[in-house]
């Protein structure tokens, strides 16, 4: 699929008044999260990149966004939400069952593990974990359904979606402190704004987002 | 920056950070555990930091408590979601139930402040029929304040938080002049007035808490749009930025990272002060008086953990309900795609909004709901994309490429209390080692029949708009109330119309917890216009010995 923002990076305004301090120093901690497990298992970290894989999948055409690096950083860190359905574990606890159920039912339904199936078999398998129709003794108690919508799917979107790669492709403007926002109306566009194509002039929109800054 | 305001409490030693000038301090009044202050105040959010403001202001002794951090916005605030999380109450809580709500981000703050750090600012006043809902609309229960007497103190506050509104509201009896003038619509804004023009219903520019002109230091807002995770340009009219520097200049003192575990009671009900734990390590304030204002689960979770012997169901529990009549309020939307790029992320969110149906009663429900235009940063959007919409993998990242024109509508709406939606205490503890909060909800048919309105005619909105793609988020609530309902009787409610508890008369509650109903607007306003009468009616009570 074509991009529709081309060549609109969201790092580029880094040094612009978009950008102070204290937003370089997050976005840059996150930027080198490490790419090796911390907290789960060499296993366990294998089977969610190949989720991530499924929920977010990527664009082989630039460098990945480490989905599950990111993931295990928030575990390793024990954040939590701030609620959690009686029948489920916290955050750690219910990824380590989850994963681990998620291998289990794959090497019944398929005979081998998550990781190792081809996509369709994966999506099936997650499909079937949306709906709640995983049910080995390996989830020990916590519905997949739950598993599924109140953690596998927010953690890893939340993830995805706090990384600069990730607004560069949608479009957003990114970081916006402590210059914000002039133009506000229909189709107004800052020039710190990303540009989309428009009547298939790509060439246009990129030249806007090479300038954007 | 020297310090980490989330592991090094900032407020001490006389001094307590300048919010206003990065690495500053502004003094501070220091008190003793011994010294017997007139008030400990248990969080300082909307109701607590109005409280000890005003309370300070008329030279009453002052301390205030809160579990969270002490931030100044200028240089702790990203602009980062993920970063911000850390002004949210993250703390462990069951959410259970038929409808269980969603705690943490858009309901729970955790800081000096508390959730007005990271509140979406709309600052709207009750339909004056609400305060008696029960004898004029025949619904919930009647609040023991009248509504006129609430308009004065609504007034006092718009003026505290120099709220920008529109020139005159198209609703309910007239009203003062906002003090700053509206902001200008972004495009979401001009989306949602552009559906109520064509369905015939007035739309007005949302009375907001961010300032549209400078005022002292901060100047007016830059249209960011990172409202809920924070404002780090201090244009956002919090507690943390209002209230609390005023409660300093007065002469309180606010300490944070301290989280209250218990109300200590004497043999002769009287409250005597309050557990805390600060600085690794338990300690004990001393108060001639104590206000509970941790918002509607911590709140009554404090009461029920402060049980004793002579009180084995919690503190000012004679009638039952401590707890119970948690109100939060419905928090659909309605979503679709504009041929026009949005780009809702600029601005406030909500800039403009409609109370058609909060005062148009030709409707088959009771209560009412207002809806407002939204602006979600991508990884609210996301998460609304992926767990309200259902949508991953290939179809996900194609919705996500279409934030740009996304325009969507979201309600503010009224459900009614229910004594089965409650808080109580789970067996599992905290990193303090005190029992959680279990919180239970289940919406009623009457709010299922508000939702289902509200979801049919924002849709009829944006079909208006020649909005395309248009699709329904079911699931969603905001803002908690109604655990300590204020009342007329000892026997169906917990505290007076002084927010006083009937069972023990020097504790004192003060946050949503106390609304008998929640009407169809946000709470915020009228929680700091309750705090302000509350400390009126102190100081008249303590004028007559009353106290």
């Amino acid at each position: 699929m074509a991009e529709r923002f081309p060549g609109y990076d969201v790092l580029a305004k880094r040094h612009t008044p978009s950008w102070n301090e204290q937003t370089r120093r997050v976005i840059d901690q996150r930027l080198a999260v490490p790419r090796e497990p911390r907290f789960l298992t060499a296993d366990e970290f294998a089977t969610l990149v190949a989720v991530a894989d499924r929920i977010t999948p990527q664009r082989k055409d630039r460098p990945p966004i480490p989905v599950a690096a990111l993931v295990d950083d928030k575990l390793q860190r024990n954040r939590q939400d701030g609620y959690r359905a009686a029948d489920m574990p916290p955050a750690r606890e219910a990824w380590q069952r989850g994963l681990r159920a998620l291998d289990e039912e794959a090497r019944e339904a398929h005979g081998g593990a998550f990781r190792e199936l081809d996509t369709a078999a994966q999506d099936a398998l997650l499909t079937r974990m949306q709906a709640g129709e995983l049910r080995d003794a390996a989830w020990d108690g916590m519905p997949s359904k739950s598993f599924f919508m109140q953690r596998l799917l927010p953690d890893i979107v939340h993830a995805y979606w706090s990384h600069p790669t990730a607004w560069s492709e949608m479009g957003w403007g990114g970081p916006a402190s402590p210059r914000g926002y002039v133009r506000m109306g229909y189709d107004e566009r800052d020039p710190w704004e990303a540009a989309a194509v428009r009547n298939g002039d790509i060439v246009a929109a990129y030249r806007k987002n090479r300038r954007v800054g | 920056m020297s310090d980490d305001p989330l592991t090094t409490p900032r407020g001490g030693n006389g001094r307590a950070p300048d919010v206003f000038r990065p690495g500053s301090w502004v003094p501070m009044r220091h008190y003793g555990d011994d010294d017997e202050v007139d008030f400990v105040i248990v969080g300082t959010g909307a109701g607590g930091g109005t409280l000890a403001c005003r309370l300070a202001e008329a030279g009453f002794s002052v301390v205030g408590l809160d579990a969270g951090p002490w931030f100044r916005p200028l240089e702790d605030f990203a602009s980062d979601e993920a970063e911000q999380t850390k002004l949210y109450w993250t703390d462990d809580r069951i959410s259970t139930g038929e409808n269980p709500v969603q705690l943490g981000s858009n309901n729970s703050g955790k800081a000096v402040g508390g959730s007005t750090v990271h509140f979406a600012m709309v600052s709207l006043r009750f339909r004056p029929d609400w305060f008696r809902s029960r004898t004029l609309l025949g619904y919930g229960a009647d609040w023991p304040v009248d509504w006129q007497e609430m308009w004065r103190y609504y007034a006092e506050v718009e003026e505290a938080l120099k709220i920008a509104g529109p020139v005159s509201y198209p609703w309910g009896p007239p009203r003062p002049r906002y003090p700053y003038r509206a902001h200008e619509l972004n495009a979401a804004a001009l989306a949602l007035a552009e559906g109520c023009e064509a369905l015939g219903i007035a739309w007005t520019e949302t009375p907001i808490a961010t300032l549209s002109a400078p005022r002292g230091l901060a100047h007016p807002c830059v249209y960011r749009g990172f409202c809920v995770t924070g404002c780090s340009t201090n244009a956002k009219q919090s507690a943390l930025v209002t209230w609390i520097p005023r409660a300093l200049a007065a002469g309180a003192e606010i300490r944070d990272l301290a989280m209250v575990g218990r109300i200590e009671v004497s043999e002769s009900n009287r409250a005597t002060g309050v557990h805390y734990h600060r600085g690794s390590q338990w300690r004990f304030q001393r108060a001639r008086h104590v206000v509970v204002a941790g918002y509607a689960i911590e709140t009554p979770r404090l009461l029920l953990n402060s049980a004793t012997a002579r009180f084995p169901d919690g503190l000012a529990n004679s009638s039952g309900l401590v707890g119970k009549n948690l109100t939060v309020q419905a928090n659909q939307a309605v979503w679709g795609l504009s041929r026009r790029e949005i780009r809702s992320y600029k601005g406030p969110p909500s800039l403009a909004l409609t109370e058609h149906w909060n005062y148009d009663d030709n409707k088959d429900f009771f209560g009412g709901y207002c809806y407002m235009s939204q602006g979600p940063l991508p990884q609210l959007w996301a998460n609304t994309q992926s767990t309200s919409h259902g949508l991953w993998g290939d179809r996900l990242m194609t919705a996500m490429e279409d934030y740009n024109h996304n325009v969507g509508l979201k309600i503010v709406g009224e459900m009614l209390p229910q004594e089965r939606n409650r808080v109580t205490l789970a067996d599992d503890k905290d990193q303090y080692g005190l029992p959680i909060a279990r919180v239970e909800y289940a919406w009623c048919d009457n709010d299922k029949a508000l939702i289902a309105h509200s979801l049919r005619f924002m849709t009829r909105a944006l079909q208006a708009i020649d909005a395309t793609d248009i699709w329904e988020q079911t699931d969603d609530t905001c803002h908690l109330n109604g655990t300590v309902r204020m009342g007329s009787d000892p026997r169906t409610s917990v505290v007076d119309s002084d927010c006083r508890s009937w069972d023990i008369r020097n504790l004192f509650v003060c946050d949503g917890s106390v609304f008998p109903t929640v009407g169809g607007v946000n709470p915020s306003l009228t929680i700091q216009a309750l705090a302000c009468r509350t400390a009126d009616r102190i100081s008249a009570l303590a004028a007559r010995g009353e106290l």
